[in-house]
């Protein structure tokens, strides 16, 4: 066996060791318990850390955040918490009018779906206690809520038979007008998000299109006057087997 | 980098964050501050490296930069457990608050490096980047953290009994 060191216990601790040296630095511990009492207690660090702070990564993003990585430009003014509530309209604002910046740069309105629908989904989705506006239980008033505000009539797919369930919806401000999100989940409590709006492009349909916007996955297309996008952090052949579901739900 | 890519790492960056400040506020000014510092260096930033590293090394760019300003030395004093989040997971109460006091105690550099490697799961090589210093420091900084929180949380364990007896 070769001598086994003190960053090999950490390595182990860590779980960065090949397979080849687990074994040694397993064999290691087994002859040497005050070894393995430290490395024992060193893994139960890493899992109280993260018992204790992995919630914060499901905690909404504080709108100010969001801002903050949207601003083309650092500035210097900084937005307090406390008045935070009072600028949430005007933040979803803020942020559809930084896609609605960069939309100038872009040849097309398409070309801005999947990016827009991306950051609605990182947005919404991860909140807990109001992912949604109007929730499943009032679907039909959602639909049609949201067909008036578009000033189109909208469908929410079902995805029951993929095993996400309808959460709800919401009204968002986009670079040309409302917007309306659909959200799903499953028993996993995955989230999946149906972005659309109203998308009057010359082409009267596009095929199916695929972007990754750093980790979420969004299949997106547009009918007969509507831009899709369905934004997942779930793997790539699953939320296309997804979104061709809606799609032909939505365009039979 | 898009605006996208940005927002998908505002999570990991805040959970680093709180550990590292312990404080909510303090710890969203450091993300905030961190943000900003990025999309005002985006000229720096190569579009083939790894984006997640380079945030966490402009965060602890400002985290060092805060730890020498006297006027904010209570980010690392431990106040009263006032604002402790209840876990909703196995831990007890109890545990989360012996958490947060034993990492307030370790010095800055040795909690940093339990955070980077322990929390965010960054290989040491990328840590040692991330800090600016080589990777043997890691591994001793890394080494002095473990024991010493091994030390504190076994330590109140045995006070514990001792007060129950």
């Amino acid at each position: 066996m070769n001598h086994i060191n003190e960053d090999d216990l950490h390595a182990y601790a860590d779980g960065l060791l090949p397979a080849d040296r687990r074994a040694e630095v397993e064999a290691w511990l087994a002859a040497h318990p005050e070894d393995a009492a430290r490395v024992q207690s060193w893994i139960a660090q890493n899992r109280a850390l993260h018992a204790v702070f992995d919630e914060v990564l499901n905690e909404p993003l504080p709108l100010e955040l969001v801002r903050a990585a949207s601003r083309r430009q650092a500035k210097p003014v900084r937005w307090y918490r406390a008045a935070a509530a009072l600028f949430v309209v005007a933040g979803v604002g803020f942020l559809g009018y930084g896609i609605g910046l960069r939309s100038a740069e872009a040849p097309a309105l398409f070309a801005t779906l999947p990016q827009a629908a991306a950051i609605a989904h990182v947005v919404y989705s991860p909140e807990q206690r109001h992912p949604v506006e109007v929730d499943a239980q009032h679907a039909d008033h959602l639909v049609a809520w949201l067909s008036k505000r578009l000033g189109h009539e909208l469908h929410a797919p079902d995805f029951k038979k993929q095993g996400f369930e309808l959460l709800g919806g919401r009204l968002l401000p986009g670079e040309t007008g409302p917007v309306a999100q659909f959200m799903y989940q499953d028993g996993l409590n995955r989230r999946i998000t149906l972005y659309v709006r109203r998308d009057e492009a010359k082409q009267a349909e596009t095929s199916f299109r695929h972007a990754r916007e750093d980790g979420v996955e969004v299949f997106y297309w547009v009918d007969r006057g509507l831009g899709y996008a369905l934004s997942g952090n779930v793997d790539q052949a699953e939320m296309g087997r997804l979104a061709d579901a809606a799609y032909r739900q939505i365009s039979p | 980098m898009s605006q996208a890519e940005l927002i998908q790492h505002i999570p990991r960056l805040r959970r680093y964050a709180r550990a590292l400040a312990r404080d909510a506020a303090r710890a969203d000014d450091l993300v905030q501050d961190t943000l900003e510092r990025a999309l005002a260096k985006l000229d720096l930033w190569r579009p083939d490296s790894d984006l997640r590293a380079w945030l966490f090394t402009l965060m602890h760019n400002l985290f060092v930069n805060q730890m020498r300003s006297p006027s904010n030395q209570p980010l690392c004093e431990l106040d009263e457990a006032n604002d402790v989040p209840v876990s909703g997971g196995q831990m007890e109460a109890l545990v989360v608050r012996d958490i947060h006091a034993a990492l307030a105690k370790l010095p800055p550099e040795q909690r940093e490096v339990m955070l980077l490697v322990g929390l965010e799961q960054f290989a040491y090589a990328d840590a040692a980047r991330i800090l600016g210093v080589p990777p043997g420091t890691v591994m001793s900084r890394l080494s002095r953290a473990r024991e010493r929180m091994r030390q504190m949380l076994e330590g109140q364990q045995v006070t514990k009994l001792q007060v129950v007896k």
